[in-house]
């Protein structure tokens, strides 16, 4: 318990920040409705002009942007990219920020095992995750119905939207731990982050336009297309079970690297 | 009883030799000097022995269980002193202190508080305002709040002044008298020869001398020192002499055997001047690395 406080203190300040920045985004996108939907026909008609290419990059095809929630799928995509970059960075830094700032000899000569201690370490960088994903959560709720007007849209369909963001957080924490643990230092957290982050991105954004590929079937940004979830109001199933196997052998993995791993000394 | 027991360890980091089949053991109640050079693999023994890396072979016991199976439960009683002492640099000294006592069984408040008087450890700084002397006070406090019953010291006393690690070996020798085992890694010999009772000697990653401290300088070599005012060193060149040279008419040498045979083969010439004494462990340990 003693490593989960501490843990979850020393990262309090960058969870709130985050917080913040990703509510601001969605505020400011859900605030742009009103005036998008009210020109929503011409929208629309200048949409199906824009090259096919474009529209699938931004997975907004046959997306209605004068509905509620077509329009709030488009700045959901947005807040993915942020919740994916900020995930990775917990993960990729949960334990090499020991060894990178010559932590780790105090903490791992301490009387618990390596175990208990990237347990504590998981669920603290959870927790801080949480917390912004209930932000997310209540900024959504409120921004829309504060920007949405007389519109009305289908709950189901945003809960289902929301819900998602647990998983896909998951993905990128695991993900991030489990490389981190495999290479043999890690100097700066944030070009690994915004690498695996924006990686998964651009897989799923190039994925659709070049049509047909294994490729993009490995990125949550796929298994998780806000534009999918909106229309056919269900989760793309398969997709996601990819998801949730890819997060089970990122954990197990991590335990046993951890577990085994050799901690660099300081000279 | 043997506390540490170390059985033909050895680890490689890849390719290259980090120690290769040392073995050893201290006893209960001992202080047990362990010295060698910077990388001869002092460090790479005690993380063997705390498993923050884990060998490529052989097997260390402490307390009489494997220190990798039963690792967590042996750390309740050990204490580390790392050679680096590096803490979360946002913290203050006291939470860092106090999140370092949360992880004992016993309550460790009131030493915490004794041991940063004995050191003058300013408790309510942040620890990256600390000088690196500071810091390494923080790390002996650190280290011995919990009371342990075992001690790992890796160059204690680098970044401290004469003052302190005085203070520093003052503590470590309350310690020991109440019964707590030291295993005091240093590449400094007078330390080891003022603190130690029995010393391990490393090079290159295996031992290559464990004696006590006492036998070390008494039973193997003299430090002789001949003047004379006709002298020719070819006298002294024979069995046991070693490290001969002449200067000034003065011969200095190293002699290990019969202590008659040297006084005899000095009274057959006329000396000004002549002295026998012990080696520091400075001298002897230079004959090691040689």
């Amino acid at each position: 318990m003693n490593i989960y406080k501490h843990e979850f203190k020393m990262n309090l300040n960058s969870v709130i920040i985050w917080s913040v920045a990703i509510a601001a985004l969605i505020f400011i996108f859900v605030s742009l409705f009103s005036s998008f939907a009210k020109d929503a026909e011409l929208l629309n008609e200048m949409l199906v002009n824009f090259p096919e290419e474009l529209l699938l990059a931004f997975g907004m095809t046959g997306i209605d942007l004068s509905t509620v929630l077509g329009f709030f799928s488009f700045a959901f995509l947005f807040a993915q990219i942020c919740l994916a970059i900020q995930a990775a960075n917990y993960g990729f830094s949960l334990v090499s920020i020991e060894e990178r700032e010559l932590t780790a000899d105090f903490l791992l000569a301490k009387p618990v095992g390596r175990t208990q201690i990237l347990t504590s370490k998981l669920l603290a960088a959870l927790s801080g995750l949480t917390i912004t994903n209930i932000v997310v959560w209540i900024s959504s709720f409120a921004f829309i119905h504060l920007f949405k007007g007389d519109r009305t849209y289908e709950p189901r369909n945003l809960i289902l939207l929301l819900l998602s963001i647990l998983v896909f957080q998951l993905f990128f924490l695991t993900v991030g731990l489990v490389i981190s643990l495999l290479v043999k230092r890690v100097r700066s957290v944030t070009p690994y982050a915004m690498a695996l982050a924006f990686g998964m991105y651009v897989l799923s954004a190039f994925g659709s336009m070049l049509g047909e590929s294994k490729l993009e079937n490995i990125t949550p940004f796929k298994h998780f297309e806000p534009n999918y979830i909106v229309q056919h109001a269900a989760y793309n199933l398969p997709l996601v079970l990819i998801s949730v196997t890819v997060i089970v052998i990122s954990l197990v993995g991590s335990y046993v690297l951890y577990s085994k791993r050799n901690i660099p000394s300081a000279v | 009883m043997s506390v540490i027991e170390v059985n033909n360890l050895t680890k490689y980091y890849g390719k290259a030799l980090g120690i290769e089949d040392v073995s050893f053991q201290v006893d209960e109640g001992e202080i047990f000097g362990f010295i060698g050079p910077n990388g001869a693999g002092k460090s790479t023994t005690i993380r063997l022995l705390l498993s923050l890396i884990y060998p490529s072979s052989g097997s260390a016991t402490i307390f009489g269980k494997d220190c990798i199976q039963y690792g967590p439960e042996l750390r309740q009683d050990i204490g580390y002193l790392p050679s680096e002492v590096f803490y979360y640099e946002r913290m203050k000294v006291i939470d860092l202190l106090k999140y370092s006592a949360s992880f004992y069984q016993k309550d460790c408040t009131q030493r915490l508080y004794e041991l940063a008087e004995i050191m003058e450890l300013d408790l309510k700084r942040r620890i990256d305002d600390l000088s690196y002397g500071n810091k390494k006070k923080v790390g002996i406090v650190q280290g011995l709040l919990h009371q342990p019953k075992l001690l790992f010291l890796d160059e204690p006393t680098s970044g401290l002044d004469p003052l302190m690690q005085r203070k520093f070996f003052k503590l470590i020798r309350e310690e020991n008298q109440r019964g707590v085992t030291v295993f005091f890694s240093s590449h400094i010999l007078g330390e080891v020869q003022r603190m130690c009772n029995r010393v391990a000697i490393i090079k290159e990653g295996s031992i290559i001398n464990i004696q006590d401290i006492k036998t070390l300088q008494h039973d193997n070599y003299k430090k002789i020192r001949v003047a004379a005012p006709a002298l020719d060193e070819k006298q002294f060149e024979f069995e046991g002499v070693s490290n001969l040279e002449k200067n000034n008419g003065t011969i200095r040498f190293f002699y290990k055997g019969d202590i008659n045979q040297i006084t005899r083969k000095i009274s057959e010439i006329e000396v000004s001047d002549v002295t026998i004494e012990e080696p520091t462990l400075e001298e002897i340990f230079m004959h090691y690395y040689e």
